[in-house]
């Protein structure tokens, strides 16, 4: 086997693998595709992904007018509001639990500083007791330690994605087998959070990923890729994680 | 025209004049004066070359000699990347055209990239157009494809000793690792991917190793405790910066053999950059790369090192380079720099004899990250 063959045979199944991996990342983002109206006219569907209404005397492809515009989204609004009778987005009156005297507040609802950690409440999650003193009622912030694991293990795929893609020449087409970790290991010397800056070198302005491509193009000899290659988000994502902590410096030099 | 004023040309002149006068009269101390001086003509200039500071060596030097480096070329093959093949290619020209010439020229390891017979095939090809004797030393991108087989078939034993002009030099084997490929099932492809790669934490972490170790406290065995010793190393052969491997893990028990020398000096490749450390009696010199250099450590950084600024990444030689080590009267050295595209710097012995209280090398001007 000569060393050439050598090598592709080692670097084909990562490549395989690490092409997989990213595609799937790539795709499955949600969309609420409106259904077609069979009178022609343009309908909007509201974010729940299920009501939907028609705008009238506006084709689809027309652009409706302001005036129109606000009435189909009052007309949704309404909709919704009918389908979801009990809906509110705060049920009770807001209670901020630093505005809480330490003593002599409520009997029985310790600050949130004292509250104990363990239980289902994770940082900025649902307390585990049946009243905590915090603030209630939004969706957002409504998750718990296990959704909190899952943003970090999906998190972390997508760094190590970018790890793969810095360590590995052939993974982002560089043609000379220079890869990135070869002058910066663990990313060393990228000093993102000094991004954007003027690069004087290239008379402009730059991002860290023109400086990710302009490293692909020259010294490992390869060919930029795109604004939304996948790989090119993914090495941002490992870069910025060894940095994290780090203070932004935006300018630097 | 103020009176008393004097151009920028005038002063240059008059500075000039002054060296070249002095030059007739050299006091040991006056030596050192007009050489700073000299520097700063030549920086001045523009005729920063390695010659021209030669001239700084002659001074405190009675039985003294001089050799050059060329490390760490991580060659691939010449039709894969000719990048590579371009700087080492300007290694050999620049030793070849010191004058005088080295009295050996010493390559501190990582000729190859990955261990492939086609590279080291085409390291040795490019090393004979050295005119100076070459002295080899293995680095682990040499080594981890077949553990050395091939690079010893050229090149002989990894470990080897030799007498120049009273100094006792030592060629170690130092980057060892435990089995890790094994258990895992590696290929010796894999096996060496896995080393080449300096922040894969997965391989184990450079050692001389115990035989090593035995093989070098022989050898010193029969050298006399004030014959200056200079040790050839790739890894540091002390303990810097664990994850990238920028490290000996039994360095202490290495320190422990060397200790009872008078002057111990070791020059060692891997690091890829101005790198500088004294540990007692023994004094630390890094070797610069002909391919990359390395960004220093996040932590662990020698405190004598003065660091060179960081490369610029639009110049494929800024940061990289090959260099000289003048041996002096002591037996220690002064360790010469030659940064491609940028001044070269000298660490000098006394600097580090004095912990950094005398002759310190310029500090870098920009941070070096």
């Amino acid at each position: 086997m000569t060393p050439k063959t050598t090598l592709t045979f080692i670097a084909l199944p990562a490549l395989a693998l690490g092409g997989l991996v990213l595609a799937q990342s790539r795709t499955g983002l949600p969309r609420h595709d409106a259904p077609p109206s069979p009178s022609g006219n343009l309908s909007v569907a509201l974010c729940d992904g299920e009501t939907v209404a028609e705008v009238p005397g506006v084709k689809e492809g027309e652009t409706p007018t302001p005036e129109q515009a606000r009435a189909v989204a009052d007309t949704l609004m309404t909709e919704w509001r009918r389908k979801n009778p009990n809906a509110a987005w705060e049920g009770e009156p807001v209670r901020v639990a630093q505005a809480l005297p330490r003593e002599g507040g409520e009997k029985g609802a310790p600050a949130a500083a004292e509250r104990p950690k363990e239980g289902g409440g994770g940082a900025g999650g649902l307390p585990a007791g049946p009243q905590g003193a915090v603030q209630e009622g939004q969706t957002y912030g409504a998750f718990s330690q296990r959704d909190e694991r899952i943003w970090q293990a999906e998190t972390e795929k997508f760094v190590k994605e970018g790890h793969d893609v810095f360590h590995d020449a052939k993974a982002f087409g560089g043609t000379i087998a220079v890869s990135c970790d070869m002058c910066h290991p663990d990313a060393a010397n990228t000093h993102p959070e000094t991004f954007p800056k003027f690069q004087v070198q290239l008379g402009r302005v730059a991002l860290l990923r023109d400086m990710i491509n302009w490293c692909i193009q020259n010294p490992a000899r390869g060919k930029p890729l795109a604004d939304d290659d996948p790989r090119l988000k993914a090495m941002e994502a490992y870069i910025l994680a060894q940095r994290k902590g780090t203070a932004l410096e935006f300018g630097k030099h | 025209m103020t009176r008393g004023f004097k151009s920028i040309e005038t002063k240059h002149y008059a500075e000039r004049d002054a060296f070249f006068a002095g030059l007739g009269r050299v006091s040991r101390r006056s030596f050192l004066k007009l050489a700073g001086l000299s520097a700063g003509i030549a920086l001045g200039k523009g005729l920063v070359t390695p010659h021209s500071f030669q001239l700084v060596e002659v001074a405190d030097a009675a039985e003294r000699f001089t050799f050059a480096y060329i490390s760490d070329t991580h060659l691939y093959p010449r039709t894969l990347n000719d990048r590579f093949v371009r700087a080492i290619l300007k290694a050999v020209d620049d030793v070849n055209n010191l004058q005088p010439q080295p009295d050996f020229v010493l390559m501190g390891g990582d000729l190859a990239q990955l261990g492939r017979k086609e590279e080291l095939d085409l390291g040795r090809q490019i090393l004979k157009a050295v005119k100076a004797p070459i002295r080899m030393m293995v680095g682990e991108h040499d080594w981890f494809l077949d553990l050395g087989q091939y690079w010893k078939s050229l090149f002989g034993a990894e470990s080897y000793s030799f007498d120049h002009k009273g100094v006792h030099f030592v060629t170690v084997m130092s980057v060892q690792e435990k089995d890790f490929w094994t258990e895992r099932g590696f290929t010796p492809e894999q096996r060496m991917q896995t080393v080449a790669g300096l922040d894969n934490g997965i391989q184990s972490r450079f050692e001389v190793g115990e035989a090593g170790r035995e093989w070098l406290k022989n050898d010193l065995a029969k050298v006399d405790k004030k014959t200056p010793v200079v040790v050839f190393s790739h890894s540091p052969l002390y303990k810097y910066y664990r994850p990238w491997n920028f490290w000996t893990e039994d360095a202490d028990e290495v320190q422990a053999i060397l200790r009872p020398f008078e002057h111990v000096t070791v020059i060692h490749g891997h690091t890829h950059q101005l790198l500088t450390n004294r540990i007692d009696n023994i004094h630390f010199h890094g070797m610069l790369s002909t391919a990359w250099p390395w960004p220093y450590a996040p932590e662990g950084l020698p405190k004598l090192t003065i660091q060179q600024n960081r490369a610029d990444p639009f110049d494929q030689f800024d940061g990289c380079g090959d260099g000289s080590v003048d041996v002096v009267e002591s037996g220690l050295v002064n360790a010469l720099y030659n940064l491609w595209d940028r001044n070269p710097v000298t660490v000098r012995a006394s600097y580090v004899a004095s912990s950094g209280a005398q002759e310190a090398p310029p500090r870098t001007k920009l941070p070096s990250y």
